[in-house]
């Protein structure tokens, strides 16, 4: 058998899904269902007056309506999972549904059961609900200005939060040569997963027990929150996540939703169901980035970075969803420096309270916002000092040798070779060449422009006791059983949560290669609270850093075992025996031998098993990482601009991505792509904007530009292999990697197009709208000059 | 998304469909294909008691090419006017037009007849038809109109079109020999609704232009003609120059509502030189 790892079998889930076979939780129905329609405010900020559900129980088929005055003595505030250490959080009451105010556009105040979809929603509208509509600010520096509207009384300035790390850094600022300070608008964005959110409650009279079906990326985080909030003992509690249509993030929260079907299907003691609307998905599902952020570089004339500083003014929305304070704070403010060897920096960060939809992680979570300031700041900076921006990079660049390296704040890179991968690019990307043709096109008033990304992140969070030191109230190790079954066959229970990365192939891959059992013998099951006993999900970038290396401690258990069995049947000493592709064999006697299966058949029968062993054949482990990963590469970006109209063109992409030891090329590809994709979304299309009064002006497709394949050209993607030392396996997150990377890359590109115009920064989304204003602005072209 | 109650009736005829209509005007709708109106019942936005479906309607079908005339439909789809090969011959800008709406799903469902009567600011067809001089025809309880289609559009949304009256048919002027034509979309990067769409046409006698036509949708409140710049363009060498000042023409006799940095104006002048200049080159 060759290897598996590191071959690109095709996903397996994929013949369910992509035939259309796969169950989603809207696919649920149970006997004598009923389905939820959630009344929602239509401002962003108002008192409720008053809530009346009495004309909609008159509504045809409405069995049950109920207010957050039903819900207040029964169903707790829901909390947030996150609180950083030394910021003094509050963490504002989150009801599950509104009691007397309401804090953001969607924000719920009723729910309406009914027999059937279409008479839960004819219900929803019978609600009659009085506001008192009130000024509200959704912009986080807003927020925080004298004078702006409070989102909660008791919550001065709107300041969930204040956190600080990093040194002093102000004198080197006072002495240095050369200061570049910029404020960049990280802009908030709808993640928009394929699949919008669901929900199915049932309560078994009987056992006293709640199951409850949900889209999530961690059945077992939100069974822990559940519990707390519906009163209901853990062990009587079972979530259950079926196939989920992606996330991105917005699954990994707490959800108001969730927790009113929950109550619901108790108190009604019927099963209930929620699926929300695609409007629901982009009003009401969390958000992710929003920041306002004050940077400041200093250096030497020369080109050495000296410091970085950072204040950010972070979004959080109207509550402090289920990860949120950790977002803007340790997985950013951490990681500030980015790959670069500045020895002082410091971030300072202010948790905001607005009127806007609750914002939490979204594919990448700090680490891209970190990213792009740092990108950036490194453009702006060679553009101060009047050198080359990869010249810069050259110069600043943790080089290979000081791995493991650590980090101003005191992480530790585990493994790098930043100049490798950038090499790497170069060798596809021809830069002084382009530089020449950019030249040639700027004298024919044609505008190209490149821009790199020189980029490192975290992920894969770990070890547990740092996950505690920097305040998520959890444990970030993974667990894993790999059972093997009499016949030989496996079945492999893993506490990650995937959600279509592909783990189940992944995972399937390591057990392939570890046992030597073919993948189609292997059967990988997550996502249920009855069948896993503890587990984290999957986010950040962990599941097969964590939850992989977790499956390969297991692997390791049955092979020890199987060993023992073999060997008792070769009748020689374990010493003597080895393993491999499947086979125990006495060594030097590959003919006397022992299949995996027949150990297995052995292990169960138990008719003959060395003294004192237990029969059966599984291994379980629960792997603590010893470290974060740290992904790296360099991201190119090659793009030309139309003076007449603004429009940004994506003329080449290139991606060299260090992801340590890769399992399966083909996913890790797709990955990227999709990452890429999100990212340069951020760069140049996507943005939610709202108006004065908190009203979402963003809130379909129709405003809110997704970005389409046509927008790309073929990404050129390529590898560098840097294993992970803090791993079994050597491998390293890939799920943001390119969400992460490309997003200042593109940024870089379009403002090195626009140099001759004297642009050095424009917000975004660059649309072609602001690119065109700015040129017009600056005198560039007004009138159409193109070839005719 | 579910919508409010209705129910719903399939008309045989266009005299079921103006009979059943004035059974209760203010609740009635027509329903074509559905890609505008549905949207909007599920959002609530339109709450209707009773649908019409006119999908099985034959004299709403068929697309016939006479001598100096194509007539189609109202209930004729984009995919039909993409494939036909007399709308090929005869007013390809139609074709043209219909080939850049929405994607592969709306095509086969929308309308001709759907996208006047919606009269969305930013629908694709209508800037192809007014600048083919397109005549409406139109049945209703007071019998059968015809109106030309530079008249038809009142604001957005709202067209000429009275209660109770149904577009029964578009008919269309065979092109005039010889003209080299475009339709010109900038699509929206979200929506892939037209920001412009600029459909044109011109005939060239000697490089002079003998006669033109430029329709514009999208960036105006309904679809227009350019008049005074078609007008300009006649008799003129149709050069670099020439073309430049047609478009400065149809920018400057427009106002455009949200336009405060002149984006809009500016797009009118670039995407209009861009069209006139692909015609220039079609040669
Ligand atoms: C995803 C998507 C993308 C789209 N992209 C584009 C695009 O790029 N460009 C574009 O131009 N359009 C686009 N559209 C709109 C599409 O073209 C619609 O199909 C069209 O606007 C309406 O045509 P319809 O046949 O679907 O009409 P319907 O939705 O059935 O009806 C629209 C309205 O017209 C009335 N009506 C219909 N037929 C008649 C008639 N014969 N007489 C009287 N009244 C009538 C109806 O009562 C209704 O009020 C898009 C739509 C969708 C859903």
């Amino acid at each position: 058998m060759a290897d598996v790892i590191g071959s690109a079998l095709k996903r397996h889930e994929d013949v369910r899904l992509i035939r259309g076979k796969g169950q989603y939780t809207d696919d649920i129905k149970l006997p004598g269902m009923l389905y939820a329609g959630i009344v929602r405010s239509p401002h962003a900020h108002a008192r409720l007056v008053k809530v009346d559900v009495s004309r909609a129980l008159k509504m045809p088929g409405v069995v049950a309506a109920f207010t957050g005055a039903d819900l207040k003595d029964e169903v707790g505030f829901i909390p947030t999972a996150w609180i950083p250490p030394d910021s003094d959080m509050k963490m504002p009451p989150h009801p599950a549904l509104a009691v007397d105010m309401v804090r953001y556009q969607g924000d719920g105040v009723a729910v309406v059961i009914a027999q059937t979809p279409a008479q839960a929603r004819d219900g929803v509208d019978a609600v009659e609900v009085e506001y008192e509509s009130l000024p509200a600010v959704t912009n986080p520096f807003a927020a925080a200005q004298e004078g702006a509207p409070l989102v909660h009384e008791d919550i001065a300035g709107n300041v969930a939060f204040h956190w600080k790390v990093g040194g002093d850094v102000e004198e080197i600022f006072n002495r240095a040569e050369v200061v570049v300070r910029q404020e960049f608008r990280q802009q908030r964005l709808v993640p928009n997963a394929m699949e919008p959110r669901s929900a199915v409650a049932q309560w078994n009279p009987a056992t006293e027990e709640l199951t409850l079906w949900a889209t999530t990326q961690n059945p077992h985080i939100h069974r822990l929150l559940m519990s707390g909030i519906l009163g209901i003992p853990e062990h009587k509690l079972r979530v259950v996540a079926i196939d989920v249509g992606g996330a991105f993030g917005s699954k990994i929260s707490c959800y108001p939703d969730e927790i009113i079907v929950s109550w619901a299907a108790r108190r009604l003691n019927r099963p209930v169901k929620w699926t929300e609307t695609r409007t629901e998905n982009f009003t009401v599902t969390s958000h992710g980035r929003d920041h306002v952020q004050e940077v400041a570089l200093a250096g030497t004339k020369d080109g050495h970075i000296e410091a970085i500083r950072v204040k950010t003014y972070a979004n959080l929305g109207a509550y402090l969803s289920t990860a949120a304070p950790g977002v803007p704070t340790i997985l950013f403010g951490l990681i500030v420096n980015g790959a670069y060897a500045i020895p002082e920096a410091s971030a300072e960060v202010y948790g905001m309270l607005t009127h806007t939809t609750p914002v939490d992680a979204y594919r990448g979570a700090g680490r891209p916002e970190a990213t792009f300031l740092v990108e950036r700041m490194v453009d702006l900076y060679a553009h101060a000092i009047n050198k080359d921006p990869l010249e810069v990079r050259n110069i600043n660049l943790i080089p290979a040798e000081a791995f493991p390296y650590t980090n101003p704040f005191g992480l530790q890179y585990d493994s790098g070779n930043y100049q490798g991968a950038l090499a790497k690019a170069l060798e596809i990307v021809d830069y002084a060449a382009f530089r020449r043709e950019q030249e040639n096109l700027r004298q024919q008033g044609k505008y190209i422009g490149i821009g790199f990304s020189t980029y490192v992140e975290m992920c894969g969070l770990g070890p547990s006791e740092v996950a505690g030191a920097v305040g998520f109230q959890g444990g970030l190790w993974e667990s894993a059983t790999v059972r093997v079954h009499p016949t030989g066959k496996v079945t492999v229970f893993t506490g990650a949560s995937p959600h279509g990365q592909g783990e189940e192939t992944t995972f399937a891959q390591i057990v392939a290669q570890e046992l030597g059992v073919p993948p189609e013998d292997i059967e990988v099951v997550h996502g249920d609270t009855s069948k896993i006993a503890m587990g984290w999900g999957t986010y950040g970038s962990r599941t097969t850093v964590v939850g992989g290396a977790a499956i390969h401690l297991a692997d390791q258990k049955v092979i020890a075992k199987a060993r023992k069995i073999a060997a008792h049947k070769l009748e020689v000493g374990e010493d003597d025996v080895e393993f491999e592709q499947g086979i125990f064999s006495v060594k030097g006697l590959p003919a006397r031998a022992v299949t995996f299966q027949e150990a297995a058949l052995d292990a169960y029968l138990a008719w003959s098993l060395p003294a004192g062993m237990e029969p059966a054949l599984e291994g379980t482990a629960f792997y603590n990482p010893e470290n974060f990963t740290y992904p790296f590469g360099t991201h190119i970006a090659i793009v030309s601009v139309d003076p007449d109209t603004g429009d940004v063109e994506l003329m080449r992409y290139v991606a060299v991505d260090d992801v340590g030891v890769v399992i399966n090329p083909m996913l890790v590809e797709g990955q990227i792509h999709g990452g890429l994709v999100q990212g340069i979304g951020q760069a140049l299309y996507e943005g939610v904007e709202y108006d004065t009064n908190g009203q979402l002006m963003t809130g379909s497709f129709l405003d809110y530009a997704m970005p389409k394949a046509r927008f790309f050209p073929k990404f050129e993607t390529a590898h560098t292999t840097t294993p992970s030392p803090h791993n079994p396996l050597g491998v390293k997150g890939v799920g943001e990697t390119g969400a992460i990377a490309s997003t200042p890359a593109v940024v870089n590109a379009v403002m090195d197009a626009l140099a001759p115009f004297g642009i050095q920064d424009l917000p975004m989304p660059l649309t072609p709208r602001k690119v065109w204003q700015a040129i017009a602005s600056k005198g560039g072209h007004m009138h159409v000059h193109d070839a005719i | 998304m579910f919508t409010t109650p209705f129910d719903y009736r399939n008309a045989h005829s266009v005299q079921d469909v103006i009979e059943w209509l004035q059974e209760d005007p203010d609740n009635t709708k027509i329903l074509a294909g559905g890609h505008s109106l549905l949207p909007l019942m599920k959002l609530r936005l339109s709450t209707v008691s009773h649908l019409i479906d006119i999908g099985q309607i034959p004299e709403l079908q068929g697309i016939v090419l006479s001598d100096n005339e194509l007539r189609i439909g109202a209930f004729t789809r984009y995919v039909q006017l993409v494939r036909d090969p007399s709308v090929a011959l005869a007013a390809p800008l139609v074709a043209e037009a219909a080939r850049v709406i929405g994607d592969l799903q709306v095509r086969n469902r929308g309308t001709i007849g759907g996208s006047l009567c919606h009269a969305d600011p930013a629908a694709d067809l209508p800037a192809a038809l007014l600048a083919l001089g397109a005549e409406l025809e139109i049945a209703g309880p007071a019998g059968k109109r015809r109106e030309d289609i530079d008249s038809f559009f009142l604001a957005p949304f709202i067209t000429t079109l009275a209660p109770g009256e149904v577009l029964t048919a578009i008919r269309i002027p065979r092109i005039a020999q010889g003209a080299r034509s475009i339709y010109l979309k900038r699509p929206h990067l979200a929506s892939g609704y037209p920001i412009i769409g600029v459909a044109a046409w011109v005939v060239l006698r000697d490089a002079q232009v003998d006669s033109c036509r430029i329709a514009i949708t999208g960036i105006g409140s309904v679809p227009f003609r350019a008049f005074s710049a078609e007008q300009m363009l006649v008799g003129q060498t149709f050069t670099r120059d020439v073309i430049l000042r047609a478009a400065e023409q149809v920018a400057s006799d427009q106002s455009f509502d949200d336009d405060d940095d002149g984006y809009k104006a500016n797009l009118c002048r670039v995407y209009v030189t861009r069209a006139l200049a692909a015609l220039g080159n079609q040669g």
